[in-house]
């Protein structure tokens, strides 16, 4: 077998267990098409090859002694945010391109006593600000479906490399659509779960009230498996919920029939490419063939303040969270002056790339004396609107469907030098986070050979809804099992 | 209102970024066409909505106060820019 990169959990998983395939042989394929691939799609910082077959060994061992679960001996990348206890975490930015963390985040605790096999670290937007990875501080990753194009971002890397093969599954982290942009634009899965149900212990943070890890994947069956296997309250990440965690592999049942699906329709926004409208019309037509009730006369009318909202939000939260990068205890430090103001400020001048300050600048605006009120404050105010307006919408409805983005992925380049046309790629996304909703992302179509993806958004703690409505879009569709082919 | 060049180094002094005369000029602009768009919150009326700070509205959390061991020093202190000992090496405060 050639092709063992190619598998997806679920198949790879079987294979093991069966004694078909060991994970020396997996890991060994995925790492040959990370040394193929990646240097044309860039989508990985760091490769630990030793590391990778080091585990591989031990999770042979273990399915040796029976001790199989979902996600024994199945490769994974992991963004280059979350914390790996020896292996270098950068977050992409220069301020942590040496920073190896003395200890693993919880994700990767749990993933670790699974015996899962860690391949490497994803390239992203530096610390994860940004839509097409085109802010990390080292590289752009590129889109495998076509190399002139960005693969979204911030979890690009993640995407990427799900997409081409690379790995069977990643990692990623969506504060305003990370996730789920991405995927749509590579054409893989990606869940972002409710804010809560995933630990964030150990995620190098960017806007806390925001931010949650989750899988990119290449099919639904395997995004509930990785789900499994990384969800549940944590000790150690105080905003980590002790809700129950059900088994998301009972969501995955293609009979959808008297299922509620409300479409709101101010996600359907102005500059939004026909193509991706008729695509979602399409998806949504096959929902409601499926035996969905579609109300696609629904109105969220605050989702046009979400924007706004978001990024008085997350940059007043960054420009909190980024304080500590001083260069006194990690990363990058200014040395050429005794003056300790001066090595700080410089410090950050030399370390963090333009989109990070850009928003550490917009955040410290947004929370400084005279404005906190007329911005910050207010922010929250309509956080709460929205928050209002979302459980409204889940009185009459079992989830809401929208296109991920308002376009296929847009030319590497294109936007870098305008923040508000960058902003808007998560237009369709980031409403979720403000309200702390679960939503997945699926393959939906492709305009032109560039993939775009529909996105479902569910219950707070009803991930299980939506990727019941995924899988059965799945089954009845095959956009995920077209791959790119490498130009 | 485009933000004034003394605006954006007082923001940028809080912050304690330090920014190129280039940067200073980007941002005034970025900056101001970004807070324009924030303009579109006055519209709606908020009086007596209570802010929300976080989405799943949990209360303070708290664990028992007991004992448990930290991280090594030696771990800790293995990324340190400067050391000295077993203490991070730092300017000095006060001149």
């Amino acid at each position: 077998m050639n092709d063992l990169h190619k598998l997806t959990i679920g198949q790879a998983h079987k294979l093991l267990k069966d004694k078909k395939l060991s994970s020396v042989e997996l890991t060994k394929s995925c790492l040959a098409q990370l040394s193929a691939v990646d240097k044309k799609v860039q989508a990985c910082v760091t490769i630990c090859e030793d590391v990778a077959l080091a585990q591989a060994k031990e999770a042979d061992k273990a399915i040796g002694k029976g001790e199989v679960q979902p996600l024994t001996g199945i490769p994974a990348i992991i963004k280059d945010v979350i914390c790996t206890s020896g292996i270098k975490t950068t977050c992409s930015s220069k301020i942590l391109a040496n920073f190896i963390p003395p200890y693993d985040a919880t994700v990767m605790k749990r993933l670790k006593q699974v015996k899962a096999v860690i391949l490497g670290k994803a390239n992203m937007d530096e610390f994860a600000m940004g839509s097409s990875t085109e802010n990390s501080g080292f590289f752009p990753t590129k889109n495998p479906w076509d190399l002139n194009r960005v693969p979204g971002g911030s979890s690009g890397g993640s995407a990427a490399a799900v997409a081409i093969d690379e790995a069977i599954y990643a990692l990623g982290s969506d504060t305003g659509g990370s996730i789920r942009q991405p995927a749509g634009f590579c054409s893989v899965v990606g869940l972002k779960p409710t804010y809560g149900r995933v630990s964030r212990f150990g995620l190098v943070a960017f806007a806390s009230s925001l931010d949650q890890i989750g899988p990119l994947t290449k099919d639904v069956t395997d995004c509930a498996l990785v789900l499994n296997a990384i969800a549940g309250h944590d000790p150690l990440d105080s905003t980590s919920a002790a809700q129950p965690v059900p088994d998301f592999n009972r969501s995955l049942n293609p009979d959808i029939k008297g299922m509620r699906i409300g479409i709101p329709k101010d996600y359907f926004v102005e500059g939004m490419q026909p193509e991706v409208r008729d695509g979602i019309d399409a998806a949504i037509n096959k929902l409601q063939e499926l035996g969905a009730k579609i109300d696609r006369n629904v109105s969220l009318p605050l989702t046009r303040y979400a924007l706004a909202v978001y990024y008085v939000i997350a940059p007043s939260e960054a420009s909190a969270n980024l304080a500590r990068y001083d260069g006194v205890k990690y990363g990058y430090s200014y040395k050429d002056t005794m003056n300790m103001w001066e090595a700080m400020e410089k410090t950050k001048q030399f370390g963090f790339g333009a989109e990070v300050k850009r928003r550490i600048m917009l955040g410290t605006y947004a929370l400084s004396a005279g404005y906190y009120d007329a911005y910050y404050l207010k922010a929250q105010k309509v956080r709460t609107l929205i928050i209002r307006e979302f459980k409204e919408a889940f009185e009459k409805y079992d989830a809401l469907v929208t296109p991920t983005s308002p376009t296929v992925p847009f030319k590497l380049g294109e936007k870098v030098d305008d923040p508000i046309q960058m902003y808007l790629s998560d237009v369709c996304t980031l409403p979720i986070n403000i309200a702390g909703l679960p939503a997945i992302s699926v393959p939906a179509g492709f305009v032109d050979g560039l993939p775009f993806g529909m996105q479902i958004i569910g219950k707070p703690f009803d991930e299980e809804t939506i990727l019941h409505l995924a899988y059965a879009y799945e089954q009845a569709t095959d956009w995920n099992k077209k791959k790119p082919i490498l130009n | 209102m485009k933000l004034s060049r003394k605006e954006v180094e007082h923001i940028a002094l809080l912050a304690r970024l330090g920014l190129s005369e280039e940067d200073i000029e980007k941002f005034r602009h970025q900056l101001s066409d970004i807070l324009e768009n924030f303009e579109i919150l006055k519209q709606l009326d908020t009086t007596d909505v209570p802010p929300t700070a976080q989405s799943i509205a949990l209360q303070n959390i708290f664990r028992p106060d007991e004992p448990r061991p930290s991280c090594p020093v030696e771990e800790i202190l293995s990324n340190a820019p400067q050391r000295e000992g077993n203490s991070f090496k730092v300017r000095a405060v006060l001149e």
